[in-house]
């Protein structure tokens, strides 16, 4: 999605300096060439693999702040889960990169961005292997790089909006595709089997994530029907979070969350250290995943919007979390105050190009709130999620989501996104309404298949005595701190089930 | 000869270590216990959920001495180790029947 600018007259002016720059750096080397055959095609040329070039290089880079993600959930995720099962965990956010790279190369990419009908993409399903001429630009985007004379042809015309070479498209949406995937691992935490949570990995990449992708970005009906996602509270997120709902569902709760009496009991995560920087790693990350949604370097004033806005949703997130738990809990709760901060980001990503920056603090405060009460309410529910996996991406993704109708503003929809839909407030929150419900219940469903097919075949669930010792020894052999006396949580001990 | 074996608070284990050198001992065995007592433990809140800790983190000091210098010892890691509230700690005295020093073979006061 976005960025199809309106601003060819600057681009104009800006073309025409390139132009005049090139010549003048250009010239005496065709003095010394004899006859060059036109020297106003290779200014163009040149100036359009420049352009190319440009933008190439913000698609990577930011996609590979968001690959440094990876590194921001592992240590926010060991550090909200206890010692004996840091192993695991870590284990678990490492590999699903690698799953999500085979998973979206095979079959992922194709599902979500081929051309095909409404719901599913149809060509050039296996290994991004349909004809693609990127960096070509489709019709419409003919302004995304002026210098460029080639038209787009390839079976990939949903994202032939970014001047990128094919390669650098599959990387940026595979990073996306992998941050989905690394959601269902803290809310499944120390508890699953090792070998199924890493074949619902794959799972997840090659399925679910790309056909919902494909109806919002890919050019399915929910995108071609006015529904608006920048960079994805729903595709990426409130996907993850729908994933992790299904397999909270199908797992239960850890040994002695929930006592027979109803009492809620605290399992604490064995390092605020590792779960604050992990935050800020991914409070860094998502100034890739956001400001990079743009695919192009070209509209300097939408990354600047879309960065400021980021950042402000994440600042009262973690302000609104602290406030909330102060009043409510007694206490600025630290682990609380990270979940707001990430439930900011979350709530932000949907709408980050199509609101305002006084609308994104409002958006990001209330999600810092609602994560707070999110994980009370899901204690209460019996719904065991160790790191606040499900507040965070399921709810506030849905959060950002309906407020991007809430707070649309169709002159920055214009200016920042280039995706105005010219809809009022009330309707944009209709189309986003409906989004969500047809996200929700597609991802819920087929989460809960995959599931309980593999509770039904090799179970997901490790044994008793295994979670009692930790999953760690259990499922990898050996721990996380060996040199380091650990003293378990007393409060789980008491009512093994 | 004596041991003595010092429960005290973890914030405590410097004072209670120098007292011990004011007195010429020299060599302690530290390590770090938990434990119950008239203490009790107290409650922590982690998102939104309480817990209880009973077991109270503790530094154990194990030292062994001459039987002439047991009264200033208990005396010195008392007034050290005090602060007046629960939780202070305990002194265990045992009698010790043989110290042997490994490395030369030393044997009784001498090997401490």
């Amino acid at each position: 999605m976005k960025s199809l600018q309106k601003e060819s007259t600057r681009l104009g002016w800006a073309a025409f300096f390139m132009v005049l720059m090139a010549f003048m750096v250009t010239r005496p080397m065709f003095a010394q060439n004899a006859a060059p055959a036109d020297p106003m095609k290779a200014i163009v040329d040149n100036s359009s693999a420049m352009r190319i070039g440009i933008d190439t290089v913000w698609v990577l880079v930011t996609a590979m702040l968001v690959f440094w993600m990876n590194a921001g959930f592992a240590l926010v995720e060991s550090g909200l889960c206890q010692a004996k099962n840091c192993t695991n965990i870590l284990a678990k956010n490492f590999i699903v990169f690698a799953a999500s790279t085979i998973s979206f190369w095979v079959l992922g990419w194709g599902l979500m961005f081929g051309d095909g009908n409404g719901f599913i993409g149809l060509n050039g399903l296996w290994l991004v292997s349909g004809t693609d001429n990127s960096p070509a630009l489709g019709e419409a985007y003919a302004a995304m790089n002026p210098f460029s004379t080639v038209k787009y042809e390839g079976v990939y015309s949903a994202i032939n909006w970014t001047p990128v070479p094919l390669w650098a498209k599959f990387f940026f949406q595979l990073v996306f595709a992998g941050t989905a995937a690394t959601i269902v691992s803290g809310a499944v935490a120390e508890r699953i089997k090792f070998g199924a949570f890493l074949i619902f990995s794959f799972l997840l990449v090659a399925f679910i994530y790309p056909v919902t992708g494909h109806w919002i970005w890919g050019g399915g009906f929910l995108g071609s029907n006015n529904f608006r996602d920048f960079a994805g509270s729903s595709v990426v997120h409130s996907v993850g979070g729908w994933a992790a709902l299904a397999g909270v569902i199908a797992l239960g709760p850890r040994l002695g969350k929930y006592g027979k009496d109803g009492k809620i009991n605290a399992i604490p995560g064995h390092s605020m250290t590792s779960a604050a920087l992990g935050v800020l790693v991914l409070w860094l990350g998502w100034f890739g995943f956001n400001p990079g949604s743009t695919m192009s370097a070209g509209n300097g004033t939408a990354i600047a919007h879309i960065l400021v806005n980021t950042n402000m949703a994440a600042a009262t997130g973690a302000l609104g979390a602290l406030l909330t738990a102060w009043i409510l809990l007694k206490k600025p709760d630290l682990s609380m105050i990270l979940n707001g901060c990430l439930a900011g980001l979350v709530a932000i990503t949907a709408p980050c190009a199509f609101v305002s920056i006084g609308s994104g603090a409002i958006i990001g405060l209330f999600g810092g709130a609602l994560v707070v009460l999110a994980v009370l309410m899901f204690d209460r529910l019996k719904l065991d999620d160790p790191v606040g996996a499900l507040s965070v991406h399921l709810v506030n993704g849905i959060w950002g989501t309906l407020a991007l109708g809430l707070f649309y503003d169709n002159q920055v929809s214009t200016d920042i996104a280039a995706l105005a839909t010219g809809l009022t407030r009330s309707q944009q929150f209709m189309v986003q309404l409906k989004g969500v419900f047809w996200v929700g219940l597609f991802a819920f469903t087929a989460s809960m298949v995959f599931w309980y097919l593999l509770k039904l075949t090799m179970g997901i669930r490790v044994s008793v005595d295994e979670e009692m010792e930790g999953l760690d020894v259990g499922e990898h052999g050996n721990r996380a701190y060996p040199d380091f006396v650990i003293t378990g949580t007393t409060t789980i001990s008491e009512s093994r089930i | 000869m004596k041991k003595l074996e010092c429960i005290v608070r973890p914030h405590k284990l410097e004072e209670v270590k120098g007292a011990l050198e004011a007195l010429g001992v020299l060599g302690m065995t530290v390590s770090e216990v938990r434990g119950v007592g008239r203490q009790k433990g107290h409650t922590e809140h982690y998102r939104g959920s309480e817990y209880t800790v009973d077991f109270l983190p503790k530094v154990k000091i194990e030292v062994i001495i001459p039987n002439e210098t047991l009264q200033q010892a208990v005396e010195a890691v008392s007034k050290a180790a005090k602060t007046g509230k629960f939780g202070d700690g305990k002194i265990f005295v045992f009698s010790v029947e043989e110290v042997i020093r490994i490395r030369t073979g030393e044997v009784g006061a001498q090997a401490i």
